[in-house]
């Protein structure tokens, strides 16, 4: 379990309301409000994005929006910062390959 | 085009006590903030701060974080979701808001922007899983999510040592605690509170290899020669999913170098040339908090204070007398901080005695904690009949809430507050554990040598879930989390003044009295005890 339900310091974590998105088409939940990075760790996702060059898998790094290294394909905008961008009911995640939500190398062809 | 009088960069500890005492002085205010919620790194700090009762000791840093709120509530306009672009001349500023840039015009304006992590390559060092010691309070501190399940820390500075501690919080587990220096960097108080849980610090180690293809699968740990240079063969296996990296922070004052200000290096990275108080080389430009020189929270909020009574006097908002007045006050609650042995004019120096002149426990800086025969020689270990005090407070840190609270003040620190607390025997301490959950290094034990023939009792700090009930049986750790004896708990006690730091009090052997300081409900897995 990802989640910390009651911490010893911070007591009930309190959440928004639940709410459905989708990661590669894959339906998740999550609570509103929360970071859609948040949600996807929740998940267990690990992997936002491959590097456009090399292929190279990238995920949470900094968690306060600085890095840029988790940044997804997000209601089809690429480059968006899951660490510090709100979940939303019915958002549509997708893995960034590159700066597009579909691989462009295939998979044999990487460095 | 909007104008203030003030525009502070930055709703952190600094930026928000500048706040609060630029609006007093009647100026109108605006901070700007990149982050949808002000405080900065406040409201991960769920740890209860050092210090004086001036400089907020013993209150968590969330907490802190909502004083400082409700401090500027009303009088200052704070924008979130807005971050400062540039800074142009005249003190023109330019924030980006959604999609506009808005500009604005100030009369004087505060930097305080904070730092950033460093970070430190190795190979496997990109990999999903490997992640900012910062970016794991903030999943689980704000957000609620754990950031792993198995996890290496790199770095034994107060960071890493913290966050850490807070990893085991979460529910984590912690399976070592690296560092390439010799010597813990952070306060040993903080890593005794990791090494009783048992976790084993590596020092003069290093990470080499953070494996996996997609995300991580587990580190390799390596010991390192006098230059810092991995020893071939001593190459450690550890199976982790998650690295977290806490290897220092850097100020963040590229808005300070775009407003034309004198910088330097120094303090922890490239800053601006700085009076006491903050001042810039341009006038009317000041800096607070960490974008001037790597502190802590606490400092950070007086440097912020200054900053904001400087600005306001600069603009004929405060008299030079008020002004003055308040930064001499200001300026002696900043000294006594920036006391002891981890002031910012020992850094990098290797203290052997304390100012009191005993030796430094070499196990603390090596292991994380003292050992039972070094804790003898440190004033706040004393051996009377019936309950009492055990500090085991053995480096000069700024702090003293235990002398505060203590209501029959049997525990001395003094004026000097990095003092090395003592124990008056002559009083006899009532058992009230007030100075075991104030102490925010969680130094002190309640210790009955002889609660009945045989057996004495250790009471000790709390702050993990399920707490254990009375009755319950289990083991005793010691400072290394080695398991000691068995152990019952024969109190727990919970109370709105020790603010979420419960109070275990276990039933030991006489003779381990001095040994256990930690507990484990159950049987162990592995069960060695000695």
């Amino acid at each position: 379990m990802k989640r910390i339900t009651e911490h010893p310091i911070l007591g009930k974590i309190e959440k928004g309301r639940a709410v459905n998105f989708t990661f590669d088409g894959k339906k998740m939940t999550g609570f509103e409000g929360e970071p859609v990075a948040a949600a996807l760790k929740a998940n267990g996702v690990m992997i936002h994005r491959y590097t456009a060059k090399q292929h190279k898998p990238r995920g949470i790094f900094c968690a306060i929006g600085r890095c840029t290294d988790c940044v997804m394909v997000v209601d089809g905008k690429p480059n968006i910062r899951t660490c510090i961008t709100p979940l939303k009911e019915g958002m549509k995640v997708q893995t960034q390959y590159g700066t597009s939500a579909k691989s462009e190398v295939k998979k044999n062809e990487t460095v | 085009m909007k104008r203030y009088d003030l525009v502070i960069i930055g709703a952190g500890p600094a930026g928000l006590s500048a706040a609060a005492e630029a609006s007093k002085c009647g100026m109108s205010v605006a901070v700007f903030d990149e982050n949808a919620k002000p405080g900065g790194q406040l409201f991960k700090q769920i740890h209860k701060f050092f210090g004086s009762k001036k400089h907020k000791a013993r209150i968590r840093g969330y907490k802190i974080g909502e004083q400082l709120l409700s401090e500027v509530a009303g009088g200052v306009d704070v924008e979130l979701n807005s971050p400062v672009i540039g800074i142009y001349p005249e003190k023109e500023i330019v924030v980006r808001q959604g999609e506009d840039i808005v500009h604005c015009k100030a009369d004087s304006i505060i930097v305080a922007t904070g730092a950033t992590e460093n970070m430190v390559p190795f190979e496997g060092w990109t990999l999903p899983g490997v992640i900012g010691a910062g970016a794991a309070q903030t999943m689980m501190n704000l957000h609620g999510v754990k950031p792993g399940e198995k996890i290496l820390m790199l770095g034994s500075g107060n960071v890493g040592l913290v966050v850490s501690f807070q990893l085991l919080q979460a529910g984590c587990k912690v399976r070592a605690l690296v560092d390439a220096a010799p010597h813990i960097g952070g306060y040993g108080v903080h890593a005794a509170k990791v090494a009783r849980c048992g976790v084993p610090f590596y020092l003069s180690h290093t990470i080499t290899k953070a494996e996996g293809t997609d995300c991580v699968t587990g580190a390799v740990v390596s010991q390192v020669d006098e230059h810092f240079q991995p020893i071939p063969g001593t190459e450690k296996h550890f199976d982790v999913d998650t690295i977290c990296v806490a290897v220092g922070l850097s100020p963040m004052a590229q808005l300070l170098m775009m407003a034309g200000c004198e910088m330097e290096d120094a303090r922890g990275g490239h800053v601006p040339v700085c009076g006491q108080y903050g001042e810039t080389s341009v006038p009317g430009i000041y800096a607070a908090g960490d974008v001037s020189g790597i502190e802590e929270a606490s400092s950070a909020m007086i440097e912020g204070r200054m900053a904001g009574i400087c600005a306001a006097a600069y603009l004929g908002f405060c008299s030079e007398k008020d002004k003055n007045a308040s930064l001499t006050k200001l300026s002696e609650d900043l000294n006594d901080l920036r006391q002891g042995m981890f002031a910012p004019q020992n850094r990098g120096k290797m203290i052997k005695k304390t100012e009191e002149g005993i030796d430094i426990s070499q196990t603390l800086l090596a292991e994380g904690h003292i050992t039972t025969e070094e804790a003898e020689r440190f004033p706040g270990v004393v051996h009377e009949v019936g309950v009492h005090p055990v500090i085991e407070c053995t480096q000069n840190i700024p702090c003293n809430p235990c002398q505060d609270v203590c209501p029959k003040h049997c525990i001395k620190v003094g004026k000097d507050i990095t003092a090395l607390p003592q124990v008056d025997t002559n009083i006899q301490c009532i058992g009230c554990g007030m100075c075991v959950a104030s102490c925010s290094g969680q130094a002190i034990f309640l210790l009955d040598e002889n609660s009945e023939p045989g057996f004495g009792t250790v009471t000790m700090p709390y702050e993990f879930l399920p707490l254990p009930q009375q009755g319950a049986k289990g083991t005793a750790l010691d400072r290394s989390g080695v398991p000691v004896c068995d152990a019952e708990v024969v109190g727990v006690k919970t109370a709105p003044a020790f603010d979420h730091t419960s109070l275990l009090t276990i039933k030991v052997p006489k003779d381990k009295v001095m040994d256990a300081r930690f507990f484990k409900k159950g049987e162990l897995e592995d069960d060695k005890c000695k």
